[in-house]
């Protein structure tokens, strides 16, 4: 079967178990079942290649722009690994069908379970680093889903969230390692890494690389300072704790070592950082292990160090040590997992455990019982199992292995291990097993159904098999070990076998075997005083760390973002204002090409206006009325400034566009209150008068710089002065600008303005349809009202003069395109007009005269200067390209028509419809609760004779 | 002539208009021609995109007039990419709208929508500097627009500060424009690319600052720390699907930067260099790591998931910041991924939010709500892609990004923050995931998770509210549309290969533009009839004389 396969079925499959345990539990189990089953069979197809010392490979090219492919390869080393993984699991799945209550969904489970099945095959077929990150990362992944699989449990939940920022963090060092790794070596591919030991050794990244790798496999294999995080990822069901974080998650970290072993290992960093590491954590864990009342935790910290124990043994570097490393990482494997499996029986049993209330079972449950004195036996390391075989190994290395210039202190520390290991391993069965029977556990326990106990009864297989006929073994973990030392060293000649003679790793054993059972006997003092000592409690200090920088965290985004503009703005302007004189200090300024133009009385008087008003808009900003007064001068001196520029086109708009916003602003006004309250004291006002005053200055100096220099390169402008009547068709230069050569302008311009205005229109009708509306119509007067709102001669007047400022719109409009005006301009006037009435006789009685919606206005606008463009089109040219002709009618002159024209009365219906239904909202958000709509012009009026009311005291009546 | 170049901005600005037009009271045509648009403009997009993978530069001159003296569009790889990338969005994001009923809860939704996409389109597409000024205008305003919708007190106020502080943007792009033009008398950006290079090195001072303010101003709109302050109130705040489209708006500010400074201001440009090339990556690491920090302390769950585009926007930038064909193909790789996991995360928010009842964003223990597993099964994939583990395009993009920064000489510094910031990123998502999801489900009153800062637990008060509420049948639409989101997210990891393929082809036009300059500047423009000159200027002098009369 292809590797692909292999890898894909697990994935694949993990759709199926969501889904057919709507058929029930069983057929969900036996999908389960028959998927991993489908992978396992794949696999053991190539165990006779793998058997001759072949490799099997298979490519696909996925992103080789970066180095990242999907190449899978075989070799004995991931055969191993692959086989451990799946074979565990087809035990784990049978286990987990009769573990899990009816309560628990165990489609879920089978899918997150899956999901990991294949990460885990991913990583150890990966031949391409990048590619055996995303299965590491992966793993990860579903360990913190499997983890928090029981989600009522706040200590599942913990528990998931460390393992993932343990694991997590380990992962993402893992992936600046591996990059690294591939910068040295040249490819990502690790067949071709493999082979580049010198190049990678001597690199001057080789301890960065080596750092970061190092991170990401002791953070997943549990080495300390990492190892805190596995006992409690023991929350999770007793089978992910046998499956993931004691048979085959956990030995990933180890996978990469023994991986990567043949270029990373035998330097002194090596050396010193893997087996330092893997030493201080066996004798850690082992000592802790002794210690811990749950079983599943004593378990826990065993398995931290026995992942201690082959970290050690892979970091001595030599082949010997490789090779025991591989035989205990087989041998590891199945008694722990044996033993979790019988840990989870008991607690399925007994309903608790805790050995504190435990003993006695050994009647109770025989065949659970059995399994577990075999398996903790051999965790022990007694003779005619296999634990023993592979810690005779460690230690026979450990006498080898000088560390820290001390030849002594491994062989003490290996030897100080084993016997703590034995201790645990002692106190786990006869704390649960043996004594005297009670009669108050939680629930009475016996032996569980076969579905149960088989499946640690199989694993037991090995254990003694192994244990009686070690070299039956030997040839497997001897191709094993030359996958992993690959080139790099020659293959020991060292035998498995039980009797080696009277070697000094035999006396350690002895020792470490008595020395455990002594420690058994004085466990109760010796428990007193471990709960007495003082203890750092890892899971109290990461969350420290975690709520810490949460905290920190909330506290510096909180103080950041506190949602006052004023602080964002200053901010922006100080930053702009820094970058700018950065830039423009750095840089060299070019002396002024212009000269200076006369000052004439005129525009000096103009200039001081300016300045003044902007001087008192400061000093009464708080008055806003009078702001908008002010604003009106200001805009009233610029329109003067455009047109002493020779700007008459900019300075018409100008006029016009004040007009219209201060009419505008006025009706916002209404629902403000007169006065801005004051809310800063004097220091901010300060501070916010300085980056004002540097902000003015820096734009005053930018502009000033640019008035008196030329434009070096000269400017597009003489082309559209030299063209515009040529090929636009106008002689006014600006409107042909805008209608024309930058039509397109133009026209997002008047999408702009329309947009504006269906805004504005939007946000009245969410008001008026929410709880503000009510507070719109009972808010009170500020000031008194006139009497007369509508007064006679203001009505007379904006009657008499709307045709003539209609007339003066068409005028403008028509004569724009070479004249000054055009379409934005009439539109601007024929708004005007229009406004005038509104003003003079109400919003109601002026709206009941106006039969066009301004949406449709808008719409109508944009509309048809589109269509201008689009017109364009049937003409076989680009989109608003323009054509003009001169034409007769006699008796008139010759007169021109132009397509801009159209696209003109587009912008001049935008403006208007846009201007009108900003007006129309304003309007209705200030009605009050006392406002009507009157049938009459005006309030007084003389023709209506005697009934010289005002409408409104006649409706009182 | 083809006028499909124009079509993908004139299309939606018309069919806005005929939605204002005719059918605005009218919600069925409103969505079917509406969805019908997007479509259709999706159709045209892939065409486009078609048209430009050989590498060919097509441009229209508006008004048919030549370049630099009208207007251009220019399609090359780059601009159909990332009309490609938004109108892949949009359908998506409409059909949450339209399926959530998010587009009847205030006026005018689906034409500013259109002119939204319009106006971003527009953005892409432009050659020329000042109208991508004035689509900037139309975005900023129809997005204020959309922003605002269905209003409510905290999203108008976060609106206000919103369309203010792109204001003051607007203000910084008239000032950069002004100086750039009085720089160099031109606007089109390929006739810029020519004459900036001419400009004489003794009086730099005037384009040096152009340079800054210009690139200030897309900094603004890619949310670059310190300039970043508008963003996490109004995404957290607007519309979600809103929201969802916003996740294009950032890029487009990204997009500035990298057309603008690889061809008018290319990277070995002499006159401008001690600028940019210091700061923008140091700014675009600490907008990383400030995201990421917001992610980790986020109190409401819309608000980390603003706080992830922030940080998302800075491993763009910094992507960017190297400044080499790697680097940026990488930032674009990266570009679309973001765009596509932070549309899905806006989404799930909302649907979260919704379902939660009052509880809403908050991150606190709340009852479990209906049809959690697949929401929490989305998230957790979405949340992988926002956060760059494998197997999804974020860690793609990350693996890409931190390659290519091998060619910066900050290299560890990126290493570092990327790295860290992931970290941190992995740890936010985690925390609020397991509360949303998992916490719900814990027994017992005490809630122990729960920060002593953020508001008293109200699982209670809602659970009682809740259990009232009768059962209202879940509309599908809006997971059919996350659910695509998500497919976009799968799509682009499976098809790295090609798609980096396409994007460093990109990358590669962007660096050697010689054809891209030939193209817009050479192109002839309409005729302007010289022959006929005699008769017709006559004629038009004796009109413009008669006018001055």
């Amino acid at each position: 079967m292809s590797l692909f396969i292999i890898v894909l079925l697990p994935f694949l499959g993990a759709l199926l178990p969501g889904l057919m345990i709507r058929a029930g539990r069983q057929v969900c189990y036996t999908t389960t079942m028959l998927v991993t089953g489908a992978a396992a069979i794949g696999l053991a197809t190539h165990a006779p290649a793998i058997l001759r010392g072949e490799t099997v490979t298979a490519k696909l090219d996925w992103l080789p722009g970066l180095g990242l492919n999907a190449n899978l390869f075989l070799d004995p080393l991931g055969f191993m690994f692959a086989a451990l993984i799946l074979g565990i699991g087809l035990l784990i799945v049978a286990y987990a069908r009769y573990y899990l209550s009816r309560e628990d969904n165990m489609g879920e489970f089978y899918v997150y379970l899956l999901l990991f099945q294949g990460a885990m095959v991913g990583i150890v077929l990966s031949d391409n680093i990048l590619l055996l990150l995303i299965f590491w990362e992966l793993t990860s992944l579903s360990s913190f889903l499997l983890i928090g699989y029981w989600k009522h449990l706040p200590e599942g939940r913990q528990g998931a969230r460390m393992a993932l920022a343990v694991t997590g963090m380990g992962g993402l060092a893992l992936i600046g390692g591996m990059l690294l790794l591939g910068q040295i070596a040249g490819s990502y591919d690790l067949t071709v890494i493999l082979e580049r030991r010198g190049q990678i050794q001597d690199s001057p990244l080789y301890l960065p690389a080596l750092l970061l790798i190092l991170l990401g496999c002791f953070t997943k294999s549990a080495q300390f300072p990492f190892h805190f995080w596995l006992p409690h990822a023991m929350a999770a069901p007793t089978p992910v704790s046998a499956y993931l974080h004691s048979a085959t998650m956990v030995k990933a970290g180890l996978f990469l070592m023994a991986r990567l072993w043949p270029v990373l290992s035998g330097t002194p960093e090596w050396t010193a950082l893997v087996a330092g590491a893997g030493l201080l954590t066996m004798v850690l864990g082992a000592l802790i292990a002794i210690f811990k009342h749950d079983l599943k935790a004593l378990l826990a910290f065993s398995t931290v160090s026995h992942l201690g124990l082959i970290t050690f043994l892979l970091g001595t570097g030599t082949a010997f040590g490789a090779m025991a490393a591989v035989f205990h990482i087989l041998n590891h494997a199945s008694f722990k997992a044996a033993l979790f499996m019988s840990a989870g029986i008991v607690d399925h049993e007994a309903h608790t455990r805790d050995m504190r209330r435990l003993g006695g079972l050994r009647k109770l449950m025989p065949i659970t019982f059995s399994i577990a004195l075999l398996a903790g036996l051999s965790m022990a390391g007694i003779p005619l199992l296999n634990g023993f075989l592979s810690k005779e190994m460690m230690l026979e290395e450990a006498t080898h292995t000088t560390l820290f210039g001390s030849p002594m202190l491994v062989t003490v520390a290996a030897t100080v291990g084993a016997l703590f290991s034995a201790a645990y391993s002692f106190r786990l069965i006869a704390h649960t097993y043996f004594g005297p029977e009670r009669d108050d556990y939680p629930s009475h326990p016996h032996d569980p159904g076969a579905g149960m106990w088989l499946p640690p009864g199989l694993l037991i297989i090995p254990v003694v098999v192994i244990g009686l006929f070690p070299a039956l073994a030997e040839p497997f973990v001897k191709l094993v070990t030359g996958a992993v030392i690959g080139n790099a060293a020659e293959l020991p000649d060292a035998h498995l076998k039980i009797w080696h003679g009277l070697v000094p790793a035999l006396w350690m054993s002895v020792i470490a075997v008595i020395g455990g059972a002594l420690l058994l006997m004085a466990f109760r003092p010796l428990s007193k005083a471990w709960e007495a000592a003082p203890r750092p409690e890892a899971k109290a200090i990461f969350d420290d760390v975690i709520a810490g920088s949460v905290a920190l965290s909330r506290g510096l985004t909180q103080r950041l973002h506190d949602g006052a503009f004023t602080r964002y703005a200053a901010i922006m302007v100080v930053t702009v204002v820094a970058i700018g004189a950065h830039a423009w200090f750095t840089g060299t300024a070019g002396l002024p090409t212009r000269e200076m133009l006369p000052m004439t009385p005129i525009a000096v008087v103009a200039w001081a206006m300016l300045i003044a008003a902007a001087a008192f808009l400061v000093a009464a900003h708080r008055n806003r009325l009078a702001v908008l007064i002010l604003m009106g001068i200001i805009g009233l001196m610029v329109s003067v400034g455009f047109n002493h520029f020779s700007a008459p086109d900019l300075a018409l708009t100008q006029i016009s566009v004040e007009v219209v916003t201060i009419i505008l602003l006025l009706l916002a006004l209404n629902f403000l209150p007169n006065r801005t309250p004051a809310e800063s004291g004097a220091p901010r006002r300060i501070r916010d008068g300085v980056i004002a005053l540097s902000g003015g200055a820096a734009a005053a100096g930018l502009i000033y710089t640019i008035l008196m220099s030329d434009f070096p390169l000269g400017t597009i402008s003489d082309y559209h002065l030299a063209n515009s009547y040529k090929g636009g068709g106008g002689d006014n230069v600006v409107n042909v600008i805008l209608v024309d050569f930058r039509g397109f302008d133009t026209f997002g311009e008047i999408i702009v303005l329309g947009i504006a205005a269906l805004v504005i229109y939007a946000l009245t009708e969410t008001l008026l349809s929410s709880k503000v509306r009510a507070r719109l119509l009972n808010r009170g007067y500020e000031t008194e009202q006139a009497g007369d709102a509508h007064p006679l001669m203001m009505v007379v007047l904006t009657r008499v003069m709307m045709p003539v400022v209609l007339m003066v719109g068409v005028y403008i409009f028509l004569r724009g395109h070479n004249e000054p005006g055009g379409g934005f301009v009439a539109g601007l006037v024929v708004a005007i007009a229009v406004v005038m009435q509104y003003m003079a006789s109400g919003f109601a009685w002026a709206a009941r005269r106006q039969r066009y919606p301004y949406h449709g206005i808008i719409g109508a606008g944009v509309l048809v200067a589109g269509l201008t463009g689009i017109g364009s089109w049937f003409a076989g040219v680009p989109f608003l390209t323009s054509a003009f002709g001169y034409f007769r009618i006699p008796p008139m002159q010759e007169f021109e028509l132009a397509t801009a024209m159209g696209f003109d009365l587009g912008v001049f219906l935008a403006v208007v419809g846009a201007v009108m239904l900003s007006l129309e909202s304003f309007s209705r958000l200030a009605r009050r609760q006392d406002t009507e709509d009157s049938e009459y012009a005006m309030d007084i009026d003389p023709s209506r004779g005697a009934e010289l009311v005002p409408g409104r005291a006649k409706e009182e009546n | 002539m083809s006028h499909w170049i124009v079509s993908p901005i004139v299309l939606p600005a018309m069919l806005a208009a005929i939605l204002v037009l005719m059918v605005r009271r009218h919600l069925l045509p409103q969505r079917v021609l509406s969805m019908a648009g997007c479509v259709a403009l999706l159709g045209i997009a892939i065409g486009q995109f078609w048209q430009a993978a050989g590498g060919d530069v097509t441009i229209y001159q508006l008004g048919h007039w030549p370049a630099p003296f009208g207007i251009v569009l220019v399609a090359d790889r780059l601009s159909t990419l990332m009309v490609l990338v938004t109108t892949l969005l949009a359908p998506l994001v409409l059909l949450y709208a339209i399926g959530s009923g998010w587009d009847t809860r205030g006026r005018h939704f689906h034409p500013l929508f259109q002119f939204q996409l319009m106006g971003i389109i527009g953005a892409f597409l432009t050659g020329d500097l000042f109208n991508l000024f004035v689509f900037f205008e139309v975005l900023l305003i129809a997005s204020y627009g959309l922003m605002i919708h269905a209003g409510g007190a905290e999203r108008l106020r976060a609106g206000t500060q919103y369309v203010l502080f792109n204001l003051l943007g607007s203000t910084l792009f008239l000032f950069a424009l002004g100086t750039i033009y009085a720089q160099t008398g031109t606007l089109n950006m390929a006739d810029l690319a020519l004459r900036v290079a001419e400009l004489d090195a003794g009086a730099n001072a005037g384009i040096r600052v152009a340079a800054v303010l210009l690139l200030m101003v897309f900094a603004i709109k890619a949310a670059l720390l310190p300039l970043h302050f508008w963003l996490p109130a109004s995404y957290a705040l607007a519309p979600a699907p809103v929201a969802a489209l916003f996740a294009i708006m950032t890029k487009v500010g990204a997009y500035g930067i990298i057309r603008v400074y690889t061809l008018v201001f290319p990277p070995e440009l002499a006159i401008t260099q001690g600028l940019f090339d210091t700061w923008l990556m140091p700014a675009a690491l600490l907008t990383l790591a400030l995201g990421m920090i917001g992610v980790l302390g986020a109190v409401r769950i819309e608000r980390l998931v603003a706080f992830a585009v922030i940080g998302s926007m800075g491993l763009l930038l910094a992507s960017v910041a190297v400044f080499t064909p790697d680097g940026i193909a990488a930032a674009l790789y990266y570009a679309i991924h973001s765009t596509f996991a932070t549309a899905a995360l806006f989404l799930l928010v909302d649907v979260i939010q919704s379902r939660r009842g009052e509880t809403a964003g908050r991150l606190v223990r709340a009852r479990p709500f209906e049809g959690a597993p697949l929401v929490a099964g989305m998230f957790f994939v979405a949340a992988i892609a926002m956060t760059g583990l494998p197997p999804l395009s974020g860690f793609v993009g990350k693996l890409l990004i931190l390659d290519a920064a091998f060619a910066d000489p900050l290299v560890w510094w990126v290493w570092a923050v990327v790295l860290s910031a992931s970290l941190v990123a992995v740890v936010g998502f985690a925390r609020a995931g397991s509360i949303v999801f998992w916490k719900a489900h814990q027994q017992g009153p005490e809630p122990e998770e729960t920060d002593p800062t953020s508001a008293p637990p109200v699982e209670d008060e809602t659970a009682q509210n809740g259990s009232d509420e009768p059962a209202v049948p879940r509309p599908v639409l809006p997971m059919v549309a996350v659910g695509g989101l998500v497919a976009m997210l799968v799509a682009l990891t499976i098809g790295a290969g090609p798609v980096n393929r396409a994007l460093a082809a990109t990358a590669e036009q962007l660096f050697s533009p010689a054809p891209y300059l030939e193209e817009v500047l050479a192109t002839e423009g309409k005729v302007i009839k010289d022959d006929a000159h005699g008769d017709e200027d006559h004629a038009g002098d004796e009109h413009a004389d008669e006018g001055e009369h």
